[in-house]
């Protein structure tokens, strides 16, 4: 075992041995000669793990060479660019464009089944202590039959509530939501849309009928023409479903993504 | 007289002339019952024409086509009779073409998006060109991809056929043109190197003028129109004036070549030379397109309804003019241009370099314009999802065909000049029919925009290509 640098120390002091260099070439020249003579003569594992070693090093070599060479060589160009348009298009400005709906009858079948492939596939629980509230009422306020939603909710244009005597869920004015930002994932661009409804709810199908917008909730969109949605049979797309990617409750406003 | 007031009032007779589309009256005042249809005028007017054999035609009174009995006619669309009533005869296609409703074949080949498909003149072949730098021939019968000629080096953006059937052009992205064999499905020689920019028309001479096509002209983003010579394969003639891209190129049949610009110029140029004949100005921005009133007749060349085929180039000429002196007649050559100033013009360049009509009423650009086959109508595309019909011959606006919900972009009259095909960016193609001006046929199937459509000139399929990267081929 070597004990310390003293030969670069050496080296530092009094410099090289005259004949280094010399001696260094020579044993360099010599080294592919001694190497091919190990080559020949190195059998079983030890040629095998010689001839993988070398493998490796050979190839390491050619792609350093390739890589140094890439500057100075001429290269043929092959890549067609994407997205092909013709020719009346060429000069006009990229105008903003989503794709048509992919097969209506795919998208039929997996509505049925009451599947999307979401980007949020999975939602956090939400136990019903903190989804409602329980409200107090009667006399002497015994009475405990009566909640509050503390969530978004949306509520549709048409409804009339229940006498308050009767009405079991309270859907709170200041939580209740008529629009939505949507934001098309190809266009990567966001529109403020009017709700139509909410489709589904994944905690449960009485938040659903409730109309409870949590996060990852699919609410449906009216109005998204202004995204130039065609379905395939050539007609403007009218409603369409958008997931809900934020909480609404604590930000006051909806969030979401719609569903291609 | 008296007598006459007396009896019944539908045996009083009215007095009319029968006039062509262009206004000349056809031999004197005519004193015509009213129970005549248009039956009786068309025996009419065979005698009157000393037609051999008894042709169709269609009979206007401005611009309504009579259907009924005359008298019923006019109480409907309340015409005065106080003067001299003009009945305007056109003449119809002795064929009619049924309007394709149902997709036969969708072929799928393309890696890119199809942005040019065109039929061959005698419809026995089909071409298409696409963004995955290949142009394809189909085949017809099988409904089966027949070659793939890979050459160029980009999208390919334009095809066209030579009249005579016998060769295909292509130019790309890269401003290179090739020509190919449809029979073998190779290229013909080396491709034509000239053009700096993309290619954005091409056009061949028309067959009447010179039966071996031997020319054609290609027009570039970089301004300058080059013509071509097949045989020698070198460019004969660099017609440069145009300042900015020049976007659309037509042949006419007199040999003069049209050209409109982005520089809101249309140019019309003189091929033996190049030089530059008129200057037509008169839009405010982009011209996009141009049509021919005879552009169908050119493009077909000798190939008729009839499916006669042509052996030697002596007859494929003769046929070629005589189907072109046949569609012309007598009128002038007209062009109509149109642009991004939503606006279009109706020329006659052969006489004058000022505009006859202007044509108003899109509220977008428009995309393309197109003479029906006989002349008679132009059909106008635009991004504002209309489709316009306009008069031929006047440049009177005449009917919009809405339907689409997305921008227009092509449209493909059928061969006897009654149904008119366009393709949208709405993903679907509409049939119209021009004589009750309604929408005849809707026909989805498209996963994404239309880039391309053509109706074959024997009338039986119309095949679109478009971003969906199929081919798709419709029928009746």
């Amino acid at each position: 075992m070597p004990q310390g640098d003293y030969i670069e120390l050496h080296r530092k002091r009094h410099g090289y041995r005259p004949d280094f260099f010399e001696r260094k070439r020579k044993k360099d020249a010599r080294e592919v000669h001694k190497r091919s003579a190990f080559a020949q003569k190195a059998l079983g594992i030890k040629g095998k793990m010689f001839a993988k070693k070398r493998y490796a090093e050979k190839a390491t070599m050619k792609k350093t060479l390739a890589m140094h060479s890439e500057r100075t060589n001429r290269h043929k160009i092959d890549q067609v660019e994407e997205g092909a348009v013709p020719a009346y298009l060429l000069d006009r400005e990229e105008t903003s464009r989503a794709k048509v709906l992919s097969n209506t009858i795919k998208q039929k079948r997996k509505e049925k089944a009451g599947k999307w492939e979401v980007p949020l596939p999975k939602v956090r629980p939400i136990a019903q202590d903190e989804m409602f509230r329980v409200i107090r009422s009667g006399k002497r306020k015994t009475k405990q039959w009566k909640r509050m939603v503390t969530k978004a909710t949306f509520v549709g244009a048409g409804f009339t509530r229940k006498p308050p005597k009767y009405e079991r869920f309270i859907r709170p004015m200041g939580l209740r939501f008529t629009k939505a930002h949507v934001t098309h994932p190809e266009l990567k661009c966001t529109f403020n849309l009017e709700m139509i409804g909410v489709k589904k709810n994944p905690n449960g199908p009485m938040y659903t009928s409730l109309g409870v917008i949590t996060k990852g909730t699919v609410i449906e969109q009216v109005n998204v023409s202004e995204l130039g949605l065609v379905t395939p049979a050539g007609k403007v797309v009218w409603g369409k479903y958008a997931q809900v990617t934020n909480n609404p409750e604590n930000d006051g406003c909806i969030n979401a993504v719609l569903l291609v | 007289m008296a007598s006459l007031i007396g009896s019944s009032s539908p045996v009083n007779n009215i007095i009319s002339v029968l006039a062509d589309p262009e206004g000349r009256p056809l031999g004197s005042q005519l004193d015509l019952p009213q129970n005549a249809g248009p039956r009786e005028l068309q025996t009419l007017i065979n005698t009157l024409l000393h037609n051999e054999e008894s042709l169709p035609y269609a009979f206007y009174i401005k611009d309504e086509e009579l259907i009924g009995h005359l008298g019923a006619h006019l109480l409907e669309k309340k015409v005065s009779v106080e003067q001299v009533l003009q009945i305007v005869y056109q003449p119809q296609a002795v064929f009619k073409i049924r309007p394709v409703s149902r997709c036969s074949a969708t072929i799928a080949g393309h890696s890119e998006a199809v942005l040019a498909v065109a039929f061959s003149p005698d419809s026995s072949c089909l071409a298409s060109g696409s963004g995955d730098t290949t142009v394809r021939f189909w085949d017809l019968n099988t409904q089966t991809p027949l070659f793939t000629c890979t050459g160029h080096k980009s999208w390919v953006l334009c095809i066209s056929w030579s009249p005579d059937g016998r060769q295909l052009v292509s130019g790309s992205k890269d401003g290179v043109i090739q020509i190919w064999d449809p029979v073998g499905g190779k290229a013909i020689g080396n491709p034509l190197i000239g053009h700096k920019k993309w290619i954005t028309a091409l056009a061949w001479e028309p067959a009447h003028l010179q039966a071996p096509c031997r020319r054609f002209a290609s027009s570039s983003k970089d301004g300058d129109i080059r013509i071509w010579d097949v045989v020698t394969r070198k460019c004969v003639i660099c017609l440069s004036g145009h300042t900015l891209a020049v976007t659309s190129i037509k042949w006419g049949g007199e040999g003069l070549i049209y050209s409109s610009s982005q520089d809101c110029t249309i140019k019309v140029w003189e091929t033996t030379q190049g030089k530059l004949v008129r200057e037509l100005k008169g839009h405010g921005h982009w011209v996009n397109t141009l049509a021919l009133s005879t552009e169908y007749v050119l493009r077909t060349g000798p190939y008729d309804h009839t499916g006669t085929k042509y052996t030697s180039d002596e007859e494929i000429k003769k046929a070629a003019l005589k189907r072109y002196n046949d569609s012309k007649r007598d009128f002038p050559e007209r062009l109509v241009s149109g642009s991004d100033d939503f606006t279009m013009f109706l020329w006659e360049p052969a006489s004058s370099k000022h505009p006859k009509a202007r044509m108003t009423g899109h509220q977008q650009l428009v995309n393309h314009v197109y003479f029906s086959p006989d002349g008679r109508w132009v059909a106008s595309a635009s991004f504002d999802k209309s489709v316009k019909l306009w008069n031929g011959h006047t440049g009177e606006f005449v009917a919009t065909f809405r339907g689409h919900v997305g921008p227009v972009y092509q449209i493909s009259w059928s061969a006897d000049s009654r149904l008119l095909l366009s393709g949208s960016k709405d993903s679907t193609l509409k049939v119209w029919d021009i004589r009750n001006r309604k929408l005849r046929e809707d026909l989805p199937g498209h996963a994404d925009e239309v880039f391309a459509v053509d109706w074959s000139p024997d009338g039986e399929k119309v095949a679109s290509g478009g971003r969906d990267r199929v081919l798709k081929l419709w029928m009746s």
